[in-house]
């Protein structure tokens, strides 16, 4: 895309700067203009903008590639498509693929995957070798490729004192540690929120005190080692309650949420399709609320997908014997609009640079000024879609949206330069 | 009614409505030939994913009364255990021409998922710690046909409810039918939360046992000891086994029931089981006409309701 130029014109551009009617020229990849009536020249494409948000590309910390190991439901490439349909210039790969992200091998495979994807791909290692909970995973050999992130996502780390060894560890490094809070004694054998609708549908329950545990343990060793501890898809009010405290102490922690989690509740399970199986699990109407709360006072830095591609074989199975997980990439945006009663510029700050920053991806994230990288996604707020599965980028098709009609959709996606989306659809 | 899936799909007036025609197979299983050609040219498939003899056999019993051909679909030996997933398996059999499924199955919910992909009817045979409904309906007729009737009754339903899909369903049939029900076991047996269920909990069998109508006791699995859930048989017995020495405080006209299979010496000892207030033989004889009613609801056209066989 070296010497392309593209103006997006006629929208108004909102990074964490502020917000302003003006146009975007790029050229060679890179950000070259922010003003209004650009003009766009010969050979110059214009990306019509008119009633759209301009904005930095999104940023997702929680994505799983499922590549490699899990291509039926989904590759590099087939969930950079996704990302980008979403709106998403960068995603952070989840180290649990088979073989997992705990060697430079793999993360070097799944970087050199991500140079020919439809966003850049940031890799988050594991913290233990195999996800196994027992040994540290080679941290500084994977921070020298460039890994910020580090978590055995999937599960949590269980012994407190290897995780406190892996807080230390990551000190040195300038890593982040992000934790997948679940005590997995109290979480034994539980495939749905533990509560009223776990009791109706004979189910066995996941209490919320089983995320809470290790949300409260965790915070308790970031005061130990004063390393900093990123919070993965909180789902409980309680968990919330204690991040918020942590955070008025000034405690080095970081919080996402995911858009189930303040959209959907346990009472989806009754129809028993495991859609809606996830882990976290869907929680009550309280925790819903929470979550919400979170979004609006700042307690919660950042919206991240948990996009967790299966085959449609492996989520017709019977509840209990079904993989937890759903699709977010192309819905989280829309989601979040229709959902959230919050401006713009607060949404794109959760879904955009403030995850950036958690990520360390100083390439993304905005602002959008002359001289950036040209990582820019247009939004037409107004746009109302409805979720068709198989309409989606994405290999797998278990999204729990399907049929509801949301308001706001990605328009065009800007990699670099290279206009990725165009119109809504996908341009390789 | 298509499915019999949760005794919430009947409603009191549906299993009023069971129990009338179980009145009438009643009657015709204690006839010289009890068949009736009710479901003649009607295609029963059972299909078990659970080993569950008395209760596959009970169906199989109901079908050929009402001259229906079944089918058994048995897991062990069949292609899932090459692999075949649950959908696949169903879409096969419904491609065979069926018009009712029976279905059990160890994982909750796993009949409302075949009943969103066939035509046929499905009935619930028993999903995980979910739903039983055609025990509950078995259990109501068994205690209406002793009582008249269950409005006021005091039932108490002991032990590992949590575990119990007869319970889930039997709760919901026994409220329905207007009975005060009490659940009666450890906390580490009940649900995290009984919000919204039509019942009373006591800790104490003994505090309330002089005062039922009925004491239904459920069966306690040997598993239950290694998820620290109790410490344990010997302990259960002591604090809610129905143990001789508690029979004697039993009123002389309540009914004890269990669903069987029983752990003798456990949640109840022989001299219970074998009492004369014991009516856990006829619940499992009513299972057979109850079934019967209810394939005849889900599938008989109404006219042809006791003929016998060989008069259409």
């Amino acid at each position: 895309m070296n010497g392309h130029a593209l103006v997006i014109r006629g929208g108004e551009v909102v990074d964490h700067r502020g917000r302003r009617t003006a146009d975007v020229a790029i050229r060679a990849g890179t950000i070259t203009a922010v003003e209004a009536g650009i003009d766009a020249g010969p050979g110059v494409q214009v990306l019509d903008a008119t009633g759209c948000i301009v904005a930095p590309g999104l940023v997702d910390l929680h994505t799983h590639l499922r590549e490699p190991g899990g291509e039926a439901a989904e590759t590099v490439e087939t969930g950079s498509r996704a990302a980008a349909r979403g709106g998403y210039t960068a995603v952070v790969a989840m180290p649990n693929t088979d073989p997992p992200i705990d060697s430079a091998a793999v993360a070097r495979q799944v970087l050199e995957l991500g140079r020919q994807a439809l966003c850049d791909v940031a890799v988050a290692g594991a913290i233990t070798v195999g996800r196994e909970g027992t040994h540290l995973a080679p941290m500084a050999e994977l921070a020298e490729l460039g890994v910020r992130i580090f978590t055995d996502d999937g599960s949590g780390v269980q012994d407190a004192r290897l995780m406190r060894r892996a807080l230390q560890y990551a000190l040195a490094l300038g890593v982040t540690l992000a934790q997948h809070c679940e005590d997995e004694s109290l979480a034994a054998g539980g495939q749905m929120h533990e509560g009223t609708w776990s009791s109706k549908l004979g189910m066995p329950g996941i209490p919320a005190e089983a995320e809470e545990l290790m949300v409260m343990r965790d915070i308790a060793l970031v005061r130990l080692t004063g390393a900093p501890v990123h919070f993965l898809h909180l789902s409980t009010a309680g968990s919330l309650a204690m991040v918020r405290a942590a955070k008025e102490q000034g405690l080095p922690v970081t919080a996402e949420v995911a858009p189930h989690h303040f959209t959907l509740t346990d009472a989806q399970a009754e129809s028993f399709d495991p859609v809606f199986k996830v882990n976290p699990p869907l929680r009550t109407t309280d925790d819903v609320a929470a979550v919400k709360r979170g979004l609006v006072d700042g307690v919660v830095d950042a919206i991240a997908t948990d996009h967790a591609p299966h085959t449609q074989e492996a989520k017709e199975r019977p509840w209990d014997e079904a993989p937890p997980g759903m699709l977010g990439l192309e819905t989280a945006l829309a989601v979040a609009v229709t959902e959230l009663e919050l401006p713009i510029e607060r949404l794109l700050a959760l879904l955009s640079w403030q995850p950036a920053r958690v990520a360390g991806l100083s390439e993304h994230g905005g602002p959008l000024a002359p001289g950036r990288p040209a990582n820019v996604t247009v939004i037409d707020p107004a746009a109302r879609w409805t979720v068709h599965p198989e309409g989606l980028s994405s290999r797998a098709r278990n999204t729990p949206y399907a049929g509801r009609t949301l308001t706001g959709r990605v328009r065009h996606t800007v990699l670099r330069g290279e206009p990725v989306v165009v119109g809504s659809e996908a341009q390789r | 009614m298509k499915h019999l899936l949760s005794v919430d799909d009947l409603g009191a007036d549906g299993i009023n409505e069971v129990m009338r025609l179980s009145d009438s197979f009643v009657e015709v299983s204690e006839r010289a030939i009890p068949k009736v050609p009710a479901l003649r040219g009607k295609t029963v498939v059972s299909l078990f994913y659970e080993d569950s003899t008395r209760t596959r056999l009970s169906f199989e019993t109901a079908a050929k009364r009402l001259s229906a051909d079944t089918m058994t679909f048995s897991v062990s030996s069949s292609s899932v255990n090459k692999g075949e997933s649950l959908r696949d398996t169903v879409e096969t059999i419904e491609a065979m021409g069926i018009d009712a499924v029976v279905v059990r199955h160890k994982s909750s919910g796993v009949p409302w998922r075949i009943a969103s992909w066939v035509k046929a009817s499905v009935i619930n045979a028993g999903d995980g710690w979910h739903q039983h409904p055609t025990q509950a309906l078995l259990d109501c007729y068994t205690i209406r046909s002793r009582k008249g009737d269950l409005g006021g009754l005091r039932i108490a339903i002991v032990g590992d409810i949590m575990h119990s899909r007869v319970a889930r369903s039997d709760v919901d049939a026994f409220a329905a039918l207007g009975a005060d029900v009490l659940l009666v076991a450890p906390p580490t047996l009940l649900p995290a939360s009984l919000d919204g269920w039509p019942v009373k909990v006591t800790h104490s069998l003994d505090e309330v046992i002089g005062d039922l109508d009925v004491i239904y006791l459920l069966r306690i699995q040997r598993e239950r000891m290694s998820e620290a859930l109790l410490p344990s048989l010997r302990e259960y017995r002591a604090m809610y086994g129905l143990t001789a020495e508690r029979l004697r405080a039993l009123r002389r006209d309540a009914l004890v029931m269990h669903p069987g299979p029983m752990n003798r010496g456990v949640e109840i000892d022989a001299e219970a089981a074998e009492d004369e207030r014991s009516v856990i033989t006829a619940q499992v004889s009513n299972g057979v006409a109850v079934r019967m009613a209810v394939l005849y609801l889900l599938l008989g056209s109404g006219a042809d309701l006791v003929a016998p066989v060989g008069e259409l």
